[in-house]
């Protein structure tokens, strides 16, 4: 069966993820080490010292996101969150910058190392290279691929993949980005938060909804209406449309979430070892619907039944789904 | 004849709010985590606008107090919260998720965003139970309390206990 990898932003989180279903859980520190930095989120050491034996007595696993890209001059509080998550006595930690990397592989020579989607890893010689120098042994897909792409890949790796199939939507080369760090001066890739929650304002102007990041407009909706998180890759621009004309529109991606649930089968046969949700930002209540939605479709895709109904679309931004780049078409 | 003495009139929400700070003081006493997970934020003032009820509250975590406040002369709040009651206590038990509210229009924020967020996590890793903690508060009319807590929640439909489970 495909192993699924749930998100958990808490340690009740953790706990809600393990018991609907999760086979292995993902979750970081609360500092600067993890993509999710987020106000009142992550785990301290002895948070995770207790999630990992909660988990392991449970029969699932813990993997610890150590995913940002260390800072010059202050690698020391990477190299602690390691260390600290191979003392928790973690399954694996994702690491995205080469030189934690190869620290991890050079100090801690039997801890499992996952390559994080912010490596932006897209094809077999990137893959191979990291598995080889550092002996990685998983590499979570970036959702620029298709699910031919992704099939491409695994015929010419040895290492296991693993993709996203449910929730937010990153739609840069993650780890590239600098979309946050422009508008921000923060960013997923250094501080670990994407559009910080520090410079994000919504307000009621002219009975219209507003979302803004750091003074910048990115959504207008009627009052009442769905105000999506202000993100720049998902926000609404007005810009010229190569025409002579404008066009105002979500430029880069709409506000939507992914949902592949259709897709497991295929990504089944392309080799696909693990499926991912994204959510350490969300709720308990999110994470075991979501787990336990995903734990019966990873189980309905063995027995080679019909996948369900996903019935998931309440819990997406924009209240609607897309199969992202798995399926893409271009406009 | 001793002259008459007009009373000082008693503010009819300061009991209220005398219960509620009781209240606020004994989750954090029993949640410590609480206040460690809003970090710099517990020095916010997050007013909850619940729009059905008929007293907005105003929290202020790092002074273990919530008060309520006519909204004729609402307070000064860093960050301000509004929905329905029902949205509350189902997000507070882990009944809903609330950026799935959010998303939704069913709640809406102004001002302090961190400061919610900060707020809204670490109450979801709490894993309240309002009932629990109304009866903790109780003492010796827990007894009392415990059905009637029941009772309201069956009639209203509103969450008062932790959603066992999760929905």
């Amino acid at each position: 069966m495909m192993e699924l990898v749930c998100p958990a932003g808490t340690p009740a989180a953790l706990r809600a993820a393990v018991e609907a279903g999760a086979h292995a859980v993902y979750c970081g520190f609360a500092d600067e080490t993890n993509a999710r930095n987020f106000p009142g989120l992550n785990f301290s050491r002895q948070e995770m010292a207790e999630a990992v034996a909660f988990a392991h007595a449970r029969g699932a696993k813990v993997l610890v996101a150590i995913n940002t890209f260390p800072r010059a001059g202050d690698q020391a509080l990477w190299h602690r969150a390691v260390a600290d998550a191979a003392r928790a006595g973690a399954d694996a930690v994702i690491l995205a910058d080469p030189g934690l990397l190869a620290f991890a592989a050079e100090r801690h020579p039997g801890l499992r190392l996952h390559l994080s989607v912010q490596a932006a890893a897209a094809n077999p010689d990137a893959i191979n290279l990291y598995a080889t120098a550092f002996g990685v042994r998983r590499v979570v897909l970036p959702r620029v691929l298709t699910v031919a792409e992704i099939a491409a890949i695994n015929r010419e790796v040895d290492v296991e993949t693993e993709v996203f199939v449910f929730g937010g939507l990153c739609v840069m080369a993650e780890g590239r980005c600098s979309l946050s760090s422009w508008a921000t001066g923060l960013s997923p890739n250094m501080n670990g938060v994407c559009s910080p929650a520090s410079h994000v304002s919504y307000s009621d102007v002219q009975g219209q909804s507003e979302a803004r990041l750091a003074d910048w407009l990115i959504h207008r909706t009627a009052k009442g209406a769905s105000v999506p998180y202000p993100t720049l890759c998902k926000g609404c621009f007005t810009s010229a449309d190569g025409k002579g004309a404008v066009q105002t529109g979500h430029i880069f991606e709409d506000p939507v979430s992914l949902d592949a649930t259709q897709l497991i089968p295929a990504l089944q046969r392309a080799g696909v070892r693990a499926l991912k949700i994204e959510g350490r930002q969300r709720s308990r209540a999110y994470v075991a619907q979501v787990v336990r939605a995903f734990r019966a479709a990873v189980e309905a895709a063995e027995a080679g039944a019909p996948m369900p109904e996903s019935l998931l679309a309440s819990l997406t931004e924009g209240q609607a789904a897309t199969t992202g780049s798995y399926a893409k078409t271009w406009r | 004849m001793l002259p008459q003495v007009p009373l000082p009139l008693l503010p009819p929400l300061l009991p209220l709010n005398l219960a509620l700070s009781r209240l606020m003081r004994g989750i954090v006493a029993r949640h410590p985590a609480i206040l460690r997970r809003l970090g710099p934020h517990a020095t916010a003032r997050i007013l909850l606008d619940v729009t059905d009820a008929p007293f907005p509250l105003l929290f202020e975590p790092a002074r273990q107090r919530v008060s309520a406040h006519r909204r004729a002369t609402l307070p000064t709040a860093d960050a301000v919260i509004r929905g329905k009651l029902a949205a509350f206590l189902a997000m507070l038990h882990g009944g809903v998720d609330g950026d799935a509210l959010f998303f939704s229009g069913a709640l809406a924020i102004s001002g302090d965003t961190a400061a919610v967020l900060a707020l809204r996590n670490a109450l979801d890793d709490a894993e309240l139970d309002l009932s629990e903690e109304l009866l903790a508060l109780s003492g010796r009319a827990a007894p009392v309390l415990q059905p009637a807590l029941a009772l309201v929640a069956r009639r209203t439909g509103l969450a008062l206990s932790r959603q066992e489970g999760l929905a």
